[in-house]
């Protein structure tokens, strides 16, 4: 027999029991489908986390009051003192501090919004402009909080997209607007750019006014909630580290960093614990890689098992009519290959399609990688064809007589 | 020219043994219309694999054509299957779902046959057993005799020097089994050598010779058994 008839036989074979065939390539596409699925988001959330950490920056330092683990010190617990706003302009503007590029001082707090009939629980943060640079915070309209709004205690705002939202419906245009924020009216002059839903903190989800009036007008304190830092590169993240540390420790008038009522945390003890984190992702990844395939392989192994085992009559019979070994084996070899690939192409539509519209529901960043496509398809089709292989060789070397008697 | 020399088939179940054939030998000349007969389970069928090709004896030597089959290897007997003899099962063994006409294409696709000289050759047999009418129905849309007819077309379509038939009239009605023994007889006429398992006495009738079997041992083999039937039938009629 020629190949291209072989192939023939083997197409007309398969379309003959439609439901037997139809039974074998379900297992394959599932099989296919759910490990390519798993794993696209296993890498999608692994994504997702290394997206977040890349978002703050790398050279990003915030010095917290108190007592906060971080990497310069440790901070005593219930400290007295606590962190100003002339704490930060000494940092911008001491002569001992040269790895510094940028600094924002920050006072947040929940507050009731309202405007109109509509009201909203939302974090209000007291910001200057450096606050845009440095956290990487853009308008979509309008314009950011500028250094006349913080000399002169202005009461404007700047609106998250998801308070705009909240507050105005979507796709409103609040610029010029008022909103009160506890009982005070602010005009709205700025929208950010949303940076996405997802994460630790919505960052959507936040009011900007000048520092000066959410201090003084707004919330009465003297003190900041954090303080961040932009050092002039990833390089010098320690010696900054070490030249803010030792500014504060003097301005406080402590002599033991054991004292210490701040603590400065860098993005380097953000990464470090990220890349645990990631290297938690990689192992639970392959972990759901390995289950998924041995799951699936072990579904496509039973179909081709039983469908195989069940033409044995069928395999005596072509014995019984003088098919060779060969020509036997090659058939039913071939019958797997098509069922594997066609199976094998449609799991992986399925697969990719199904993760597809998963990360879009759970907002997760659609990764899918040629690796595990490569994998998914390598190894159940090589156990599809193994096992589709195994028996019709097992049931060839049969007396046809024996195999015709099969039940 | 069949040689049967002390065939010999012993199954093994557990600890029991069962001698399904017990040390057979004959002959059968090229030409020779033959039927084997027996009470059930006497061994017919075994034989009739065995020389068909489907099994192996357990001891003894089957001798086809000058060729002993035991030094053959499995491609060989595969060959010797397709284009040497025709075998008709009890139980028809066709391919399910399929057309008659592909069914009777089958062995020729095995030896080879191109493929515009199949459909010809399988559309003759298949009017040749009486069904130009139901070529393309499958299997399952046939009746008994039907599908015993698709067999016989099936074992015919290499025109195969030895035909061998278990029960070929076993499954159908006897006014079927009357048809399928005149195209036996048409075979035989033209040189086929044919031999037949079966256990009616009137089908029996149209061999020319009997070959009895009883607990897997040959107990009678001969002309003079077709007067003894005969005499047989009269008394009980």
């Amino acid at each position: 027999m020629e190949y291209q008839e072989i192939v023939e036989e083997a197409f007309a074979t398969l379309s003959l029991n439609k439901l037997r065939t139809g039974l074998a390539m379900l297992g394959i596409i599932i099989g296919i489908g759910s490990v390519i699925a798993l794993m696209a988001l296993g890498q999608g959330s692994q994504k997702a986390v290394a997206n977040q950490i890349q978002s703050l920056g790398a050279n990003l330092l915030t010095i917290s009051p108190a007592s906060q683990r971080g990497g310069f010190v440790q901070g005593g617990a219930g400290s007295a003192s606590t962190l100003t706003y002339a704490d930060a302009l000494a940092i911008e503007n001491s002569s001992e501090i040269v790895n510094v590029e940028r600094v924002s001082p920050e006072f947040s707090r929940r507050a009731q919004v309202t405007t109109g009939g509509k009201n909203t629980n939302t974090q209000i943060a007291g910001v200057t402009p450096n606050y845009s640079v440095v956290r990487k915070v853009e308008v979509s309209a309008g314009n950011f909080i500028t250094d006349r709004d913080v000399s002169s205690q202005t009461k404007v705002a700047v609106l998250g997209p998801q308070v705009v939202s909240d507050l105005f419906g979507d796709n409103a245009t609040p610029i010029g607007q008022s909103i009160r924020i506890q009982g005070q009216s602010f005009r709205v002059v700025g929208v950010t750019v949303s940076k996405g839903g997802s994460g630790f903190q919505n960052q959507d989800d936040v009011i900007y006014i000048p520092l000066t009036t959410a201090q003084k007008s707004l919330f009465g304190s003297t003190s900041l909630s954090s303080i961040s830092v932009e050092a002039k590169s990833e390089d010098v993240m320690v010696a900054a580290q070490d030249e803010i540390g030792y500014l504060l420790l003097s301005r406080h008038k402590l002599s033991d960093p054991a004292q210490a009522d701040f603590s400065i945390f860098s993005q380097n003890d953000i990464l470090s614990t990220a890349s645990s984190v990631t290297g938690t992702f990689t192992t639970l990844l392959s972990g759901i890689a390995a289950i998924s395939l041995i799951v699936g392989g072990i579904g496509i192994m039973n179909i081709m098992l039983v469908t195989v085992t069940e033409r044995t009559r069928e395999i005596g019979l072509r014995k019984a009519l003088g098919a060779k070994k060969a020509v036997i084996i090659t058939q039913f070899l071939v019958e797997a290959i098509i069922l594997t690939l066609v199976g094998g192409l449609v799991g992986m539509v399925l697969g990719i399609g199904a993760s597809y519209i998963i990360a879009k529901i759970i907002s997760l960043p659609f990764a899918i990688s040629l690796i595990s496509i490569v994998l998914a398809v390598t190894v159940s089709g090589g156990i599809g064809i193994a096992f589709g292989f195994y028996p019709a060789k097992k049931a060839s070397n049969l007396q046809p007589i024996e195999a015709l008697r099969y039940e | 020219m069949i040689q049967v020399k002390n065939v010999s088939k012993i199954y093994e179940t557990g600890e029991v043994e069962t001698k399904a054939l017990d040390n057979v030998s004959f002959n059968i000349n090229d030409g020779e219309f033959v039927a084997i007969m027996g009470p059930s389970g006497s061994g017919k069928s075994t034989l009739m694999h065995i020389l068909g090709a489907l099994d192996t004896p357990t001891s003894g030597t089957y001798i086809l054509d000058g060729k002993k089959l035991e030094n053959l290897n499995d491609d060989e007997l595969a060959d010797i299957r397709n284009r040497k003899i025709g075998f008709i099962f009890q139980a028809f063994n066709l391919l399910p779902r399929t057309t008659a006409l592909k069914n009777v294409m089958i062995p020729m696709m095995y030896a080879g046959v191109p493929k515009k000289e199949r459909l010809k050759v399988a559309q003759k047999y298949l009017e040749m057993v009486g069904l130009s009418d139901r070529m393309l129905h499958t299997s399952n849309q046939l009746s008994g005799g039907q599908q015993q007819r698709v067999a016989i077309a099936r074992a015919l379509v290499l025109s195969p020097s030895i035909i061998l038939a278990d029960e070929p009239t076993g499954n159908i009605a006897s006014t079927q089994a009357e048809e399928i023994m005149a195209i036996f007889q048409k075979l035989n006429k033209k040189g086929h050598t044919i031999l037949m398992i079966t256990h009616e006495p009137d089908i029996a009738e149209h061999a020319k010779r009997i070959i009895h079997l009883r607990d897997g041992k040959l107990v009678e083999d001969g002309n003079g058994h077709k007067q003894k039937i005969a005499a047989v039938k009269s008394k009980v009629i």
